[in-house]
């Protein structure tokens, strides 16, 4: 691609403990192009909150980055002091957390949220602002916004707050939202809504999107290209109808076929739930080679020993002796 | 809105009453009423009087309504002890008592706050952890040991300040204030810092911990990825959240301050509320006791009464009204 | 026997104890002043409430450290020509036997009204609970004060002397029952609708065994550490009521009262009447505190 808009090279997150370090994530490389919607996806601890936390810059200490880097337009951003890195977050990269109603202040009114956020990025007056967030609750889909502007979080249900909550993370127009299970929390039938309105909002603006999430369908609904991660390491890469349907890595494999499909097997022969065996190795004890050997049913023994990089595999990218 | 302010004020009625209960019986069955209304010496006539007046032997609620309504006109009865009205004894000394307990109030509230923010905020700074020890201490120390403190080393090695006593007053129609004189301000300075250094390290120990648990919220994550400023993240949403437990907490200590002037005032021989009970438990003045308990019930009831309803004014969460449920 | 030494001293919380220098030394503090002031009849070098053994000749000498000083009465000696360790060592005693009583009478009334009210509910825990909230929104130090100023004025003036320290134990102890009370309270509201008290109750057991076999065991955790932080305020409040002159009879003075006496002589010289009680009532107070802090944190299943 031309010059990606975000790019992340072999970035590593450690966690000093007292009992030695943590490495939350290891050596993760990949690029969102400028309007892309990259999905990121893998168990819980698998470590995709914690890269999209690294990226913007928010690693609640002891967590640090350890090595890599990070890059937003060709610039690195990973080490830059505390007051550059603030003015990056929210006008360059944004961000939306899973719970919408722990996400919002209780004591201000949404309107005075989302002015307060226009005006500390955007050199508009008060009042511009206010006209700003006006239409930004309409466009996120609120009905009767000028009355709603003046109400408190809690007298929103909580699709439309999750949409203020977009809302406020798309205000100061950034080239990049990351956005951490942002349907998690929410009724099924809602999901699909936010995930639409995530959706046409980021063609409409331009914004690429980097969404973390653990369910396959909506990655299969929203994403460009999708991301597979495996004990704090990259699994596969790769354009989204490929990693679905011809995944190349073992572990992407056993998730795509641990998916249930409704009408899978016609008749007698209805079609058994996959499993993988075993399940993902804590952080303090990641077999050594590849992490996924342990259960792998393909593995070979240069598995055991060597651990895999990010190897061509067909349209993918999979980090699996297989393919080398 | 209305309902709730109703119910609150019918429980404070409740427990004004039940208090008045108490200070009845005190009065009534411990000791001479007769003696506590008329005083040791008083001619024969006079007691008929004033037996009758009491109808000592009328029922027992009539006599109860009775010192009610005596109670809620202020009329107590005599001071065993000092042989004067009560209530005029309880005028002369509330202002100093009140402006005691105000300006440690006070006190405790600007430093308490402020040193709690800085201890959160700057967690690791030697400045922190030297003010964590100095709660401890406060915490810690008895109130009549703070005092006794400060008295040896600002009063007697130091002779900066008064030991003892209001310094000089200015009498403001009934109220009689410290607060405009040097002698006055001064004579403030040690008891103050005595009766409000308990509530500064508990305001600061509270305002820590309340801050802490604040800047975990995913509402402040969220206002960081948001790009705010850390000004406005820490003072503007971190700071205010805080607050809101903190300040109702704080109004209901406004009830305790105001108790423990009791032991300040008797370290300091303030000539407040606190010493006059001290004495008159010492002394078994019976009527004294009944009418500080009364006014101290009547505090407390009230303070309890504001800071709930500064709870529902402050927190938006509190005030569902009926039809604007979410949607 | 060894495996079980062996076992406690690996244990977390001893673990814990061991890693953390100042828990330690609140623990030698504390064991040193409770081990003085228990001892205080065998260990204080004079026996300062033998009347016949005092003369005011000695009243007001100053610390052995100073020139007008002695040896035999090492830290002074006060109005009345006590010795003031001996003084202070009985006294402790007093404030540490008086603290601990109040705090047992409280914690066994807490536990017992929390038990009933959360097991029974209804309206027994309706009435239960607003007596506490009642009581809760008035300083506890004033409930005492009250209920000693109460007893104080309906007893006769004689019996005082004897009356007077079960009275402060008893002020002291219902000043403080209502935190018990709530925590028993709130742990039993959860463990009775577990499933060994519906076996319990199904076999047919009594209430009250049940509330005291199967309940009691598992809401007692936090008692304990709400029990170690009360002992302190006892012996404060315990202190303060001295101080004030509405606590222990002046025959068998406490702490407090010792202070007491030499907040008269501050001015004029005799400072050590006060100063040593006072670091006194400060070291036990601490330790004890740290200890309850430490206890705390170690049981602290969210600190982990």
């Amino acid at each position: 691609m031309s010059t990606p808009l975000l790019e992340v090279r072999d970035l590593r997150v450690e966690f000093p403990t007292r009992r030695g370090t943590l490495v939350a994530v290891d050596g993760v490389s990949f690029a969102i192009a400028p309007g892309e919607v990259l999905g990121v996806v893998g168990e819980s601890g698998a470590g995709k909150s914690l890269t999209g936390m690294a990226i913007i810059g928010l690693l609640e200490p002891p967590g640090r980055i350890a090595a890599g880097e990070v890059r937003l337009e060709g610039e690195r951003i990973d080490q830059l002091p505390h007051e550059a890195m603030r003015r990056i977050r929210g006008r360059r990269i944004g961000a939306i957390f899973q719970d919408p109603l722990t996400s919002l202040n209780p004591l201000y009114t949404v309107g005075r949220q989302l002015s307060e956020t226009i005006l500390t990025h955007l050199e508009v007056s008060p009042r511009e602002a206010r006209g700003r967030a006006l239409a930004l609750l309409r466009e996120v889909g609120i009905p009767a916004p000028e009355a709603r502007i003046e109400h408190y979080p809690h007298q929103f249900s909580g699709g439309m707050r999750q949409r203020v909550v977009i809302a406020l993370a798309l205000c100061a127009e950034p080239r990049l939202v990351i956005a951490d299970e942002p349907t998690t929390a929410l009724d099924v039938s809602i999901q699909a809504q936010i995930i639409q309105l995530l959706k046409r909002l980021a063609r409409e603006h331009g914004t690429a999107v980097m969404l973390i999430t653990h369910d396959m369908g909506v990655i299969a609904e929203t994403a460009d290209r999708v991301a597979v991660m495996y004990a704090g390491r990259l699994a596969e890469i790769g354009p989204v109808r490929e990693v679905i349907h011809a995944p190349r890595h073992p572990y992407t494999v056993g998730l795509m076929g641990s998916i249930p499909k409704i009408g899978a097997g016609a008749g007698k022969r209805r079609a058994r739930l996959a499993q993988i065996e075993g399940a993902m190795p804590r952080l303090t004890a990641i077999p050594p080679g590849c992490a996924f050997n342990p259960r792998c049913p393909r593995r070979m023994e240069r598995c055991l020993r060597e651990r895999p990089e990010l190897l061509a595999a067909g349209a993918n990218r999979a980090a699996c002796w297989l393919h080398g | 809105m209305l309902a709730f302010i109703l119910r609150r004020l019918a429980q404070a009625v409740l427990v004004m009453l039940a208090v008045g209960l108490i200070a009845f019986s005190l009065f009534r069955f411990v000791g001479d009423p007769v003696v506590f209304m008329l005083g040791q010496d008083a001619t024969p006539e006079d007691r008929a009087r004033v037996t009758r007046m009491l109808g000592l032997d009328a029922p027992f609620y009539v006599q109860y309504a009775r010192f009610v309504g005596n109670a809620l006109q202020g009329e107590f009865g005599l001071s065993l002890r000092q042989v004067q009205p009560v209530s005029r004894l309880i005028v002369e000394r509330l202002p100093a008592t009140l402006e005691l307990s105000l300006c440690a109030a006070l006190l405790a509230l600007v430093a308490g706050v402020s040193m709690g923010v800085y201890t959160a905020l700057k967690r690791d700074s030697w400045l922190s952890q030297a003010l964590l020890a100095l709660s401890l201490v406060g915490v810690t120390l008895p109130t009549f040991l703070v005092g006794i403190l400060l008295i040896l080393v600002f009063a007697v090695l130091l002779g900066w300040l008064p030991a003892f006593g209001r310094g000089d007053t200015v009498q403001l129609g009934w109220w009689s204030t410290g607060l405009l004189t040097a002698s006055g301000l001064k004579a403030l300075i040690l008891p103050s810092i005595t009766l409000g250094l308990f509530q500064i390290a508990l305001i600061q120990r509270l305002v820590r911990s309340e801050m802490l648990e604040v800047l975990r919220t995913d509402y402040i994550k969220f206002a960081r990825a948001r790009g705010l400023s850390d000004r406005a993240v820490h003072f503007g949403h971190a700071l205010k959240n805080t607050l809101v437990p903190v300040i109702t907490i704080t109004g209901l200590q406004l009830g305790a301050v105001i108790a423990f002037a009791i032991i300040t005032e008797t370290v300091f021989q303030w000539p407040g509320m606190g010493l006059l009970f001290i004495q008159a438990v010492t002394f078994t003045d019976v009527p004294v006791m009944a009418a500080y308990l009364c006014l101290i019930a009547l505090f407390f009831v009230v303070i309890n009464l504001v800071v709930d309803l500064l709870y529902y004014a402050v927190d938006p969460r509190l005030r569902i009204e009926r039809g604007a449920a979410a949607h | 026997m060894r495996a079980a030494l062996e076992r406690i001293w690996d244990h977390d919380l001893a673990y814990r104890f061991r890693r953390s220098p100042v828990t330690i030394a609140a623990a030698v503090l504390t064991l040193v002043c409770v081990g003085a002031a228990l001892a205080a009849p065998w260990l204080a070098p004079t026996n300062p409430f033998d009347a016949a053994a005092l003369s005011l000749n000695d009243a007001f000498r100053p610390p052995a450290w100073t020139p007008e000083g002695s040896a035999a009465t090492p830290l002074g000696t006060d109005d009345q020509g006590r010795d003031l360790l001996s003084t202070i060592m009985y006294g402790a005693r007093i404030s540490l036997g008086v603290g601990l009583a109040a705090v047992l009478f409280a914690l066994v009334l807490g536990v017992s009204l929390g038990l009933v009210a959360g097991y029974v509910g209804g309206r027994i825990d309706a009435v239960i609970m607003r007596v506490a909230d009642v009581q809760l929104s008035f300083p506890a130090i004033l409930i005492a004060l009250l209920i000693d100023g109460v007893a104080r004025v309906a007893l006769p003036d004689d019996r005082h002397g004897e009356i007077a320290i079960p009275v402060l134990i008893l002020a002291i102890g219902v000043s403080g029952w209502v935190q018990y009370a709530r925590t028993v309270r709130g742990s039993t509201l959860v463990e009775r609708n577990k499933e060994y008290v519906q076996a319990a109750r199904v076999i047919g057991r009594h209430p009250f065994a049940i509330m005291l076999h199967h309940v009691l065991p598992n809401v007692m955790g936090p008692v304990l550490v709400i029990g170690t932080i009360h002992i302190a305020t006892a012996i404060i409040t315990e202190a303060t009521l001295s101080f004030l002159g509405v606590g222990v009879p002046p025959t068998q003075p406490s702490l407090g009262t010792l202070i007491r006496v030499g907040n008269d002589f501050l001015f004029s010289g005799e400072w050590w009447i006060t100063v040593f009680p006072g670091i006194a009532l400060i070291v036990l107070v601490l330790s004890v505190n740290l200890l309850g802090d430490w206890l705390r944190d170690a049981l602290n299943p969210r600190l982990r």
